[in-house]
């Protein structure tokens, strides 16, 4: 069943084209993503899909209510963390999701059970009482986490969840959302520009200026890109190259002491592979393609190089590859 | 239209952020206390009573209309503070109306304006005044209604102003004027005609009035009471009343 149907969804801004003409649906239970470059019209799309912005044409709708016109029955049903955060600095952890519930109108029975709950799963029942201006940018995501879910929404939207975050608080987090959707039942849509996080989705939809250029699961995304590279190094290089290219009819190239071979479906090219070589194979490796390769099929393009047209991103980049070369 | 839950929430949170920011509730005060004390006594010594009011009592009314001028607009431009800090997109995106977001607002800076209005009036008995009881409680009555209307005003900018910096500019361009052009230290009638067309379409002017009409009883103009008490009470409605309105409807935009 689909939870949310977008059909020829176009958002026009004076003279940019910021959406133009998609059409999706996204499965009730499902990990949706958005992936594509800063400026690609994702957080456009999100913005529409949960009634900050209101569509030039087409129309979205979620659980059946139109985006648009039922604003308040399809914010009900939705819970939001966005790119920056949009908790109270000066409220305690406690009074934001407090605050939370009283504006989705949470049964007040509930409302301190849920509470506790909530943040008992985000690990922060120790924090309930402090201000969050005494957070780290990890803990004020996690209770954002815990405060997008707190009214029991159908939806979670996720957009760019894990800017600014370190790649350890980074995987953290994706594991509280993927241990609350085996609790919660809940849809997950969201979007990022970092190939790694789309890993998670279940499908994903690559965008490029206001189009969905290719919409896929992960693994069927990849397929897109012909070759996976299959490392093979054995006791005579040289011969194992001459039979490779005798028996698949592949020229090997040999780097650095291996053999790579790119062949479509390396996982079954592999036994093939060492069936056929009379010469002894000491190891075999898989490199499958990344996401990133995928779009840069498709475009042309890294996401990294569009990354980079961006001041900010930049600086960003800049940041990023510095404390990589510390580590 | 109107949903009691979200309204309250939105006044408890103001609330609490007023009561635990001392430095906002001390700012408020400091101008009042110091134009009472300092400028009001120094200028009774050059100014003789007139018609049996001295200056401080004079300006009395207009010093309490100066408090709820400056805390209303410093509540109204939270607003603009949770756009800035992100807060606001969690109220837009609940499945709340515009509307009960903008009375919230309108409620609790009512509220916190009419607070510091009292701690003003509390100051009386060291200004060598000396108020009824019945005065205080006409006092609190239109003090609730001015903070109301200056507090709806600040909403409608605030809806518009996208970030901090405009607020400088609303300070000395509308802030400012609005209080020197209200009568609130000096007779406005003898002002030119010009300037006194601003004071005519000042909300403030009519507020202050309803003040003096409580608290400078029975003098007459330049050092009393220009207009009726219906009519400055009639503005203080009206103006409310429209700018709550446009201030939903602002936010309802949505580009």
């Amino acid at each position: 069943m689909s939870l949310i149907n977008v059909q020829n969804l176009t958002k026009r801004f004076k003279t940019l084209t910021a959406v133009d003409d998609i059409s999706f649906t996204v499965n009730e239970g499902e990990v949706f993503g958005f992936l594509g470059p800063n400026g690609a019209g994702k957080t456009t799309t999100i913005n529409i899909l949960c009634t900050l912005l209101s569509p030039s044409a087409g129309r979205a709708e979620i659980a059946g209510f139109d985006c648009a016109k039922h604003s308040d029955k399809v914010r009900a049903a939705i819970g939001l963390i966005f790119q920056d955060t949009t908790l109270d600095n000066g409220l305690t952890a406690y009074e934001n999701l407090k605050f939370h519930a009283y504006l989705y109108n949470l049964d007040r029975r509930l409302t301190e059970r849920r509470i506790d709950e909530m943040l008992n799963i985000v690990e922060l029942s120790g924090r309930k009482k402090d201000l969050i201006r005494n957070f780290s940018g990890g803990m004020k995501r996690r209770l954002e986490i815990a405060r997008g879910l707190l009214h029991y929404p159908r939806v979670l939207f996720l957009d760019e969840p894990t800017v600014g975050l370190d790649p350890q608080t980074r995987n953290t987090m994706w594991g509280f959302i993927q241990d609350l959707r085996s609790r919660e039942k809940i849809t997950v849509f969201m979007t990022t520009h970092y190939m790694e996080e789309a890993e998670n989705c279940d499908r994903i939809a690559i965008m490029d200026h206001g189009k969905i250029i290719a919409l896929d699961t992960p693994s069927r995304l990849k397929e897109l890109v012909h070759g996976d590279i299959v490392r093979v190094v054995t006791a005579d290089n040289k011969q194992a190259a001459i039979e490779i290219e005798n028996k698949f009819g592949i020229i090997a190239r040999e780097e650095n002491g291996s053999l790579s071979v790119e062949t479509e479906h390396g996982d079954e090219f592999i036994p093939r592979l060492v069936n056929a070589l009379t010469v002894e194979t000491r190891s075999v490796s898989l490199q499958k393609p990344t996401l990133n390769d995928v779009f840069l099929r498709l475009t042309g393009r890294t996401i990294r190089e569009d990354l980079m047209e961006n001041g900010r991103a930049v600086m960003r980049e800049f940041v990023r590859t510095h404390r990589r070369a510390q580590r | 239209m109107i949903q009691f839950r979200p309204i309250y929430v939105i006044c408890v949170r103001e609330f609490k952020k007023f009561f635990r920011e001392k430095s906002r509730l001390l700012g408020t005060l400091a101008r009042p206390v110091l134009w009472l004390f300092v400028v009001g006594t120094g200028m009774s010594a050059l100014i003789r009573p007139q018609a049996g009011f001295s200056y401080v009592q004079f300006i009395f009314p207009g010093m309490i209309g100066m408090t709820i001028l400056f805390s209303s607009i410093f509540s109204a431009i939270s607003i603009v503070w949770d756009r800035e800090f992100g807060f606001m997109k969690e109220m837009l995106v609940a499945p709340i109306s515009r509307l009960s977001i903008v009375i919230g607002k309108a409620i609790s800076g009512t509220a916190i304006s009419v607070a510091q209005a009292v701690i003003i009036l509390i100051l009386i008995p060291f200004l060598g005044i000396t108020i009824t009881f019945s005065q205080f409680i006409e006092v609190v009555a239109v003090a609730i209604l001015v903070s109301f209307c200056i507090t709806s005003i600040g909403i409608l900018i605030a809806s518009r102003l996208t970030s901090l910096d405009g607020f400088n500019i609303l300070m000395n361009f509308l802030v400012m004027p609005m209080f020197f052009l209200s009568g609130a230290m000096y007779p406005v009638t003898s002002m030119p005609p010009a300037l006194r067309q601003l004071t005519h379409i000042n909300p403030l002017t009519y507020g202050i009035d309803a003040f003096k009409h409580v608290l400078l009883r029975g003098s007459k103009p330049p050092l009393g009471p220009e207009f009726s008490i219906t009519l400055d009470l009639f503005v203080m409605l009206a103006v409310s009343i429209v700018m709550l309105t446009l201030a939903a409807l602002s936010f309802r935009r949505k580009d």
